[in-house]
């Protein structure tokens, strides 16, 4: 595992597979949102607005699989003190919040016609609300401990890491709220090895989900090369300005 | 000399877990004592068994019996019944409900009891299931929807 500790072995890797992951991404879900928008039959009881479930689904699967990468990342940050695992969790952070975000505000569209309305506090809605918070909480928090306690560098401060794992409680809980609780929510229409979805619903979802997942993967790999970047930045101008520093001082 | 920096990281792993095993125990404590107050509805048989007082807001929750809709002569009132395998209600609702309100499919009605132990909604929310069915096949009921899946699969 600490195969990968040296940042530069890393970043050779990322060059190239950041633009493969965005590229192929983009490429999957595209093709796969103008199938559905085109030519994916409406559904028996929902008609069209069966359709959001393309968009909906992956970013649910995606705003709770970054949380439990956010959380594998904090163990490993705080266990094995891996370097890359405290830049890997702030650089999930974003792209999490951003498809819990998207998968709220696409339910809420969704729910207009179906329910009857835009928004219910129901257990499903409420713990996927919390989860939004928690990312946003988490970037605040990550960016204030980076700021006063690690000169700008990630990791320096161990109290995200443990607020990354607390957090997690509610991945569990998310999932669960539909069977534990009487909710307006349905219950998982996949579980494992069965679907209540007609295969061609199935099948639409699993290549929108590959699609949104390569993005997910790429803006992560992104993110991670931005926060190295920056921090080599940061560390090239604080040698500068000692430099400078001890110049002036020989000619004084 | 590499004892040591082992026996840190096994430590920081122990206190890791014992501090995951913690949480999750807190979390599940938590659920565990919300299970009744965060649940969205009273079901049917809940309803019957322990009725909430008359006038306070709640909600009902369960399967619309087959054949129970009607249209009252206003044209706007509709009555039908909210059943679970256990118990049926009477609801009365006046005015619109979503398209996915049908007859055979879950719906959940916001509204007060009446002292005659029937329920009045002031607003109908329809519950989708997990089934997700083409058009194609919409003739069938759920349950040969769903085996029409099976056997496609």
């Amino acid at each position: 595992m600490h195969g990968f500790a040296n940042p530069a072995r890393f970043l050779r890797l990322a060059r190239w597979l950041t633009p493969l992951l965005l590229v192929s991404g983009l490429a999957i879900t595209g093709i796969t949102l103008v199938w559905a928008l085109l030519s994916a039959p409406a559904e028996r009881l929902q008609g069209d607005s069966a359709k959001i479930l393309f968009v909906h689904v992956p970013a649910a699967w995606l705003g709770m699989g970054g949380w439990s990468a956010l959380a594998i990342a904090s163990l490993t940050e705080l266990v094995w003190r891996h370097p890359l695992a405290a830049i890997g969790a702030r650089a999930v952070a974003i792209p999490g919040a951003f498809f819990a975000a998207l998968c709220l505000a696409t339910g809420s569209l969704w729910g207009r016609p179906a329910w009857g309305a835009w928004w219910v506090w129901d257990g499903r809605l409420t713990s996927m609300l919390v989860l939004l918070f928690l990312y946003l909480a988490y970037i605040a928090l990550a960016e204030a401990a980076d700021r006063d306690g690690g000169n700008g560098r990630a990791g320096q401060s161990r109290i995200p890491a443990i607020f990354g794992l607390v957090g997690a409680i509610n991945i569990p809980i998310i999932h669960y709220s539909v069977l534990w609780w009487n909710s307006l929510h349905q219950p998982p229409s996949i579980a494992m090895g069965k679907s209540a979805m007609a295969p061609v619903f199935l099948y639409g979802l699993l290549a929108a989900s590959l699609g949104f997942s390569l993005i997910f993967g790429g803006v992560v790999l992104a993110r991670m090369r931005t926060i190295l970047a920056n921090a080599q930045t940061e560390a090239r101008l604080r040698r500068k300005a000692l430099q400078e520093d001890f110049g002036e001082r020989e000619d004084a | 000399m590499s004892l040591t920096p082992m026996k840190a990281k096994h430590q920081r792993l122990v206190l890791a877990l014992i501090a995951l095993v913690a949480l999750i125990g807190a979390g599940l404590l938590a659920a565990w004592a919300l299970r009744s107050q965060a649940s969205f509805f009273y079901l049917p048989a809940e309803y019957a068994a322990n009725p909430p007082e008359a006038g306070r807001p709640v909600r009902l929750g369960g399967m619309v019996e087959k054949g129970s809709i009607r249209t009252l002569a206003d044209g706007v009132t509709i009555t039908f019944v909210i059943h679970d395998d256990k118990a049926r209600v009477p609801v009365t609702f006046k005015g619109i409900v979503p398209d996915l309100f049908v007859e055979g499919s879950g719906a959940v009605a916001e509204g007060r009891r009446q002292p005659d132990g029937t329920f009045r909604a002031d607003n109908v929310l329809a519950k989708h299931d997990e089934n997700y069915v083409p058009r194609e096949m919409k003739d069938m009921t759920s349950e040969q929807a769903r085996q029409a899946i099976e056997e496609t699969k």
